[in-house]
């Protein structure tokens, strides 16, 4: 009974991390996160500023569907 | 024992499917529970997931787990990435479902929600998923490649040429009629109007908070706008019963086109970080949220279907728009069952975040089942309305009469019986002035909406409040598509003109920012006054040019994963894109020469045109003259230029079946993974 239910807490916990890990790569925060990482810039207005401005030609060139 | 009973598991699934279908397409006369629609809706989609898409993958496509993907190979920490295939499915499903889902199955529930659930459920499984699981994976195995990049090295060049000119087409009409549907959701609708002109400054606070105060904050800065749209939509309420402030927010048709086409520029040329992505994220979470929310509605509530499973106007008389079921049903739901710009998404963003090859099946089939789900939420949230209420609110008052009680007349006379005073009843229930000809759908799956969820959350004293949740939600959705298409558009128009006169193609260089963004928001912003100023409400002639192109982007797409698959050497199951290509060639043709030759004068562009040229001669009847020519060398254009595309496509599956093992394709070279050494 016990090992039953640490294994749905395991799976919740699971489940909770992906989604949260899936909002943050929608909302773009992990990709700030791998910018700021691979500049080895400490996040700032600058360091936001640099990140949209590569962003943009990146990802606002594609299209979003109907 | 296992394998006893999955057989027997799926065994259950399929009966269960099988009674499910069985009971939406014969029951006729009494009312039918929407549960049956979702359980027809979950047993196909969950065969068609474990067989179908199985069955793809290990015969045709040969997925290999080995096989080292582009977001691997090329991983530069941008673009190219090694992302969680939950994440991934996350990124694909946010990106592919637009409005195109929500509004479409509204507009076809006029031929009862028999034929649009059908073409739902078969469209999604045969030929939507399919389209979009072969086209990511060819799109893997070509480092990430476009569709036009794939269309021009696999077929030939004219086949890249037309993906490309019918993607600004169907950007242009794309743009018109979303924002055609903006316009007829707010006008005369003060409560809807500042709700929405309210996302903006909150857009604009959410730029500067990200930027400015808390750097990067996503999620954080779009809760704190939520709660603040949320706040604009109970405002929205003081604003409308307050004379003075309702006066101006009460707007007619062509001032909202106006101020829509101005906003669309200005979206374009501004600065993204200011307006363009915080809108971005908050449409997003309003979305995510909402989809989910009406999901769980639907499951708990189990509304009543009031439509019949099919009505008169499978004839083609329909009201809301001319044309008989077939073709129109199949080009009038895209998204949802299948749409060409998917194949955009499935070679754009996501074959370079995909860590491996098994996983393009569950993200490229399974997220277009998602979309295929949100399209049929779309058909119950329209089939619970009263079909009396359903015909006043999308017919057309150039059509029905201008008096709600000539409209209710004309309508009750289709035997759809509704009357005057239920009608503003209504209307003052969801904190409006009135709901007769509010075409477009998507105040109509607005009532539909807040009907499911008054009944579980706050009941008939908070109808208003979710009918304006659901305006609102869909306002900022399709203002997205709008905004950011506007953008799309700009710089494909750019890297083209970049090869005529360099500076053009400076995505920094502000007077061509300038003379593009205003090239194309003159361009949807003409066919956005025509349906504006259309006495038939304007979405009887733009939603099928629209279905019509997006629907020859698919067999663009489908054309090129058929020769892929033959130059594969797997001729014998090519049958699996080109049963759904010859559908749609069969489809969107028929579906043009109707548009184009019909005599049927609301069907038929130049019997109108023909009509309109007999009668008195005035400004007015020349401008619709030349829209209505206009329109008809549109179509004509689309058709010809895919007729291009199957033609040589034909020759290159000729070539390759010539050939035999000579044939070649441009796939990059097999690289051994690292994840499996790895591991």
């Amino acid at each position: 009974m016990k090992r039953a239910l640490e294994t749905v807490l395991m799976r919740t916990r699971d489940a909770a991390r992906i989604l949260v890990t899936a909002l943050r790569e929608i909302f773009d925060e992990a990709a700030y996160a791998r910018f700021l990482s691979r500049t080895r810039m400490s996040s700032s207005t600058q360091a936001y500023a640099a990140f949209r401005q590569e962003f943009e030609e990146a990802k606002t060139r594609r299209p979003k569907c109907c | 024992m296992n394998k006893t009973l999955s057989l027997l598991a799926w065994g259950a699934v399929a009966v269960l499917g099988a009674l499910a279908v069985g009971v939406v397409a014969v029951h006729r006369g009494e009312p039918i529970n929407a549960l049956w629609l979702v359980m027809a809706a979950t047993c196909c989609y969950a065969l068609g997931y474990r067989f179908y898409s199985r069955f793809i993958a290990t015969k045709i496509l040969a997925l290999d787990a080995l096989r080292a993907t582009p977001a691997e190979r090329l991983e530069n920490g941008r673009d190219f990435l090694v992302t969680n295939k939950w994440v991934v499915f996350g990124h694909h499903f946010a990106a592919i479902a637009g409005p195109g889902p929500l509004v479409g199955p509204v507009l076809a529930a006029q031929f009862g929600y028999l034929p649009g659930t059908l073409w739902i459920l078969a469209g999604a499984v045969f030929a939507g998923c399919v389209q979009d699981f072969v086209i990511l994976l060819f799109s893997v195995r070509r480092d990430g490649k476009s569709l036009t990049e794939m269309a021009r090295e696999e077929t030939g060049r004219i086949g890249g040429f037309v993906a490309y000119l019918a993607v600004i087409a169907i950007l242009i009409i794309l743009l018109a009629l979303v924002a055609l549907i903006v316009v007829n959701a707010l006008k005369s609708s003060p409560w809807g109007t500042f709700t929405i002109a309210m996302t903006i400054p909150i857009a604009l606070w959410m730029g500067v908070y990200l930027r400015r105060i808390r750097p990067g904050k996503v999620m954080e800065a779009s809760v704190f706008g939520f709660i603040l749209v949320i706040i604009a939509i109970w405002g929205g309420q003081w604003v409308s019963q307050t004379p003075t402030l309702a006066s101006i927010f009460t707007l007619t048709a062509s001032s909202l086109a106006v101020l829509i086409m101005v906003y669309g520029f200005a979206a374009s040329a501004l600065p993204v970080w200011l307006l363009l992505a915080p809108r971005d994220y908050l449409s997003t979470f309003v979305k995510l949220g909402t989809i989910s929310l009406l999901a769980v509605g639907i499951v708990l509530l189990r509304p009543t279907l009031h439509m019949p499973a099919l009505t008169r106007f499978i004839d083609g008389t329909g009201p809301v728009f001319a044309g008989k079921v077939f073709p129109f049903a199949f080009i009038t739901i895209a998204c949802g069952a299948v749409s060409g710009f998917h194949s955009l998404i499935s070679s754009g963003t996501t074959p370079k975040l995909i860590a491996r090859e098994t996983e393009t099946r569950m993200v490229g089939y399974g997220a277009m089942i998602a979309e295929s789900a949100v399209a049929l939420m779309a058909v119950i949230a329209a089939c619970v309305l009263q079909p009396g209420v359903y015909f006043a609110m999308n017919s057309p008052a150039g059509l029905v009469g201008q008096a709600p009680e000539a409209a209710a007349a004309t309508i009750s006379g289709w035997g759809f019986p509704v009357t005057a005073p239920d009608m503003l009843a209504l209307a003052h229930a969801v904190g409006e002035q009135k709901l007769f000809d509010r075409t477009g759908g998507a105040p109509a799956f607005a009532v539909g909406m807040a009907n499911i969820f008054s009944r579980s959350l706050g009941g008939q004293a908070f109808m208003a409040i979710w009918y304006h949740f659901a305006i609102m939600f869909e306002a900022l959705f399709i203002l997205t598509v709008l905004d950011a298409g506007t953008r799309v558009a700009r710089f494909m128009i750019q890297d083209a003109l970049g090869h005529v006169y360099k500076p053009l193609g400076r995505t920094s260089w502000y007077p061509s920012i300038l003379a593009t963004s205003g090239l194309i928001v003159a361009s949807w912003g003409y066919f956005l006054w025509q349906g504006v100023r259309d006495p038939l409400g304007g979405f009887n002639s733009l939603w099928p040019l629209f279905g019509i192109a997006n629907q020859l982007l698919a067999t663009v797409a489908l054309c090129v994963a058929t020769t892929i698959i033959i130059k594969m050497h797997r001729t014998k199951y090519a049958l699996v894109t080109l049963a759904p290509l010859s559908w749609l060639v069969t489809v969107t043709f028929t579906a043009s020469w109707h548009k184009i030759f019909d005599p049927s004068l609301r069907i038929g562009f130049l019997a109108q045109a023909k009509v309109l040229a007999a009668g008195p001669a005035t400004g007015e009847t020349a401008r619709l003259i030349f829209n209505n020519r206009l329109d008809a060398a549109v179509t004509a254009a689309l058709v010809l230029m895919v007729s291009l595309v199957v033609v040589e496509s034909v020759r290159a599956w000729a070539a390759a079946l010539r050939s035999g093992e000579g044939a070649c394709m441009k796939e990059s070279p097999f690289v051994m993974t690292r994840l499996a050494e790895g591991r």
